[in-house]
């Protein structure tokens, strides 16, 4: 028999996960996050850092001083910046060097979009795609993601209440899907290590129960995230999207009921991987939207209609 | 990553296609649930059929008279037969996924003459004794006793949980050999024959109303010791063989099927209205994503299993847990849309809610599974 369905990451592809994890964990450790968590802005010798490394290019051809990659090799990369929480407005400047907005691919440029009627570290952006105008600043959940308020426009429909750009929601997919792997880690850790009652606290049936229920929606979330980068498909993408934020919220909640007392402090990474997870969740539009779209294809709707 | 098929899987799936849509129509009447014999008759016959068209044993290695197909082969395969509508292995599935698999791995060149050429041409039926009264998820702890006399096992004791029993040829038996030994080191492997003196076969009852198992009591039954596959007190690991097979493939034709009900329960919903409720949308959906993920995490198993060289890894375990509570919300989703019809045994899906409520218990109940996941995967300390 002849080589099969492969529905394996090949070697180059590991090979990029490696080097993608090693680079970041390198460039942006836990150090680093703490300092990013008390510095104001933007660290654009980082982003451009990125830009030189070919973060923003991945997809973008070769031609065109891209690396050439495709949709899975860039979701690998996109996961492992969710687990290191690296900040900054990645899924808008890596859409924006596909769509050749100059200054995106090379990280000179730092590109913002209105998504989910939020914009993202608008104050620091060369290029704002999509209608901002009239945006209002609040007070962010996430200390490492500035947001803006986009007005509702008078019940008229604007771009916030468009269906997110696909492309989009899978690289945030990834991202959810790369954090929801860290906090499962975390947690693991954890209850490895601290101990109480005499013993590790992971060595109670509760905790470990805990942490086998956030590897299990990482196990599945990470099946539907990538094949969704294999098919491109918006069914699959919506669906991968679901799985994704589930696995994301839900395990930065569980790692911080393992993490006890201390993963109720600011002092423990834990609250930073929830915080940034609700604000992807919000990036990708209305849960809804997804929901209906799958609801509709169970009838033979095309994606899209509206129901 | 990669999602198409070769052309040789194409072609695979494509004259498999063919063959059922010649083959299923010739099928006759599926038998009414309780009636055993006639339900062996209509399973084995399926068998054969498969066995003349070279379909017999898909997985399993030539040597043991199997195809020795890939993994993704057989995927298509549960694939293709669920979506014709073809049926299921029923009465052939212990022989088929668990005796069969393990005999031929793990039994002598004599005995895999003997058991595996009547299993793969539907002629014998195999069911399993190994859970007991009071060994279910702790199944190491089973009691059923066997001395030797002579070259003879004498065993008694009894098993719970064993479908097919009272058309059963063979059952695959663990016994304790070594009382005295660790839990794990004192059981034995044995193939038993049903008809042998001192079986008593009891259906039992479940809460669906049907007799789909039965218990199985055992009063000095005597076993030759030529039944015996591997060493004496090696029966776990022999065991362990067995249940990897069941969980790397054992769900796939189950999700297709889900994923046919979840568009059936659609199609249901906006013909009585239910349809209109955007909460019920909205859970319809998210069991769209669910069963699409369990599809791919399927793929993504069978693909590590290929790369593994055929050995079912930390997927399988994950893949249960996700799936037995999937296939749950699934048909309480369907009384959800049924309504008060939900209430009555005839509709469509309510049996099937019933029965879905033993998946979070069988073969290991979800709270074991998150245990083996914490410890083993994981690597959390063992403990209470």
């Amino acid at each position: 028999m002849t080589r099969s369905v492969h529905f394996q990451l090949t070697d180059d592809q590991r090979a990029l996960r490696d080097g993608v994890r090693a680079l970041l964990e390198g460039r942006f450790g836990r150090q680093a996050l703490r300092i990013a968590l008390d510095t104001p802005g933007l660290d654009r010798t980082l982003w451009r850092e990125l830009g030189e490394a070919g973060f923003f290019a991945l997809t973008l051809p070769e031609a065109e001083g891209g690396v050439g990659l495709g949709l899975p090799e860039a979701v690998l990369a996109f996961e492992q910046a969710g687990r290191v929480l690296l900040p900054g407005p990645l899924v808008a400047t890596h859409l924006a060097a596909d769509a050749r907005v100059p200054g995106a691919a090379t990280g000179e440029a730092v590109v913002t979009a209105v998504q989910g009627g939020l914009v993202e570290w608008l104050e620091e952006a060369d290029v704002v795609r999509g209608d901002a105008s009239g945006a209002v600043p609040l007070r962010s959940v996430d200390p490492l993601t500035p947001l803006h308020r986009v007005p509702d426009g008078g019940g008229r429909d604007r771009l916030a209440d468009l269906p997110a750009d696909p492309l989009a929601v899978l690289l945030t997919a990834a991202e959810q899907l790369g954090s929801a792997s860290r906090t499962c880690e975390l947690a693991v850790q954890h209850a490895r290590t601290r101990e109480q009652f005499g013993r590790p606290v992971g060595a109670f049936q509760a905790v470990k129960h805990l942490c086998a229920g956030m590897l299990e929606r990482v196990g599945t979330a990470r099946a539907a995230v990538y094949a969704a980068a294999v098919t491109a498909d918006p069914l699959d993408i919506a669906a991968a999207r679901l799985l994704a934020d589930e696995a994301a919220l839900h395990g930065a909640r569980d790692c911080l009921q393992v993490h006890g007392g201390m993963g109720f402090t600011w002092e423990s990474d834990v609250h930073l991987h929830l915080k940034r997870a609700w604000v992807r969740a919000r990036r990708s539009g209305d849960v809804t939207q997804s929901e209906e779209m799958l609801a509709g294809d169970l009838l033979g709707d095309p994606p899209g209609a509206v129901v | 990553m990669d999602l198409t098929y070769t052309p040789e899987e194409e072609e695979f799936r494509a004259r498999l296609r063919e063959w059922l849509a010649g083959v299923l129509p010739t099928l006759p009447p599926k038998p009414p649930p309780e009636d055993w014999p006639a339900r062996r008759a209509y399973d084995l016959g399926w068998q054969r059929m498969l066995y003349d068209a070279g379909y017999a044993g898909l997985h399993w290695p030539v040597d043991a008279g199997g195809r020795g197909a890939t993994p993704t082969q057989h995927l298509i395969f549960l694939e293709e037969t669920e979506r014709a509508g073809a049926p299921y292995v029923g009465a052939g599935f212990v022989g088929l996924l668990h005796a069969g698999p393990t005999i031929a791995a793990e039994g002598t060149a004599e005995q895999r003459a003997r058991w595996l050429p009547p299993i793969l041409r539907g002629e014998q039926v195999w069911c399993q004794g190994f859970s007991e009264p009071d060994a279910g998820s702790d199944l190491a702890a089973l009691r059923t006793r066997a001395r030797r006399d002579g070259d003879h096992y004498v065993v008694s004791g009894s098993k719970i949980w064993t479908s097919h029993a009272e058309v059963a040829d063979w059952c695959e038996l663990l016994v304790r050999t070594d009382p005295s030994a660790p839990k794990h080191r004192g059981i034995t492997w044995l193939a038993m024959p049903m008809d042998a003196p001192g079986i008593t076969v009891r259906p039992l009852k479940t809460l669906a109303g049907s007799a789909e198992f039965a218990e199985v009591f055992l009063d000095e039954v005597r076993v030759p010791v030529g039944h015996r596959v591997g060493a004496e007190n090696d029966g776990w690991r022999v065991t362990m063989v067995t249940l990897s097979f069941e969980r790397g493939t054992a769900f796939v034709g189950e999700v297709v099927s889900c994923r046919r009900v979840l568009g059936e329960l659609a199609r249901e919903a906006r013909k009585n209205g239910r349809w209109d409720d955007p909460a019920l949308r909205r859970r319809l959906g998210r069991l769209n994503a669910e069963f699409r993920a369990l599809w791919r995490l399927t793929q993504w198993n069978v693909s590590e299993a290929e790369r593994s060289g055929g050995v079912p890894g930390a997927g399988g375990s994950v893949f249960k847990l996700r799936y037995s509570h999937a296939r749950q919300e699934l048909y309480d989703t369907a009384a959800d849309i049924l309504g008060p019809e939900a209430l009555d045994l005839d509709r469509p899906w309510v049996l099937d809610r019933l029965s879905s409520l033993s998946y979070t218990i069988a073969a290991g109940t979800s709270q074991i599974q998150r245990n083996i996941v914490a410890e083993r995967i994981l690597g959390l300390p063992k403990g209470r």
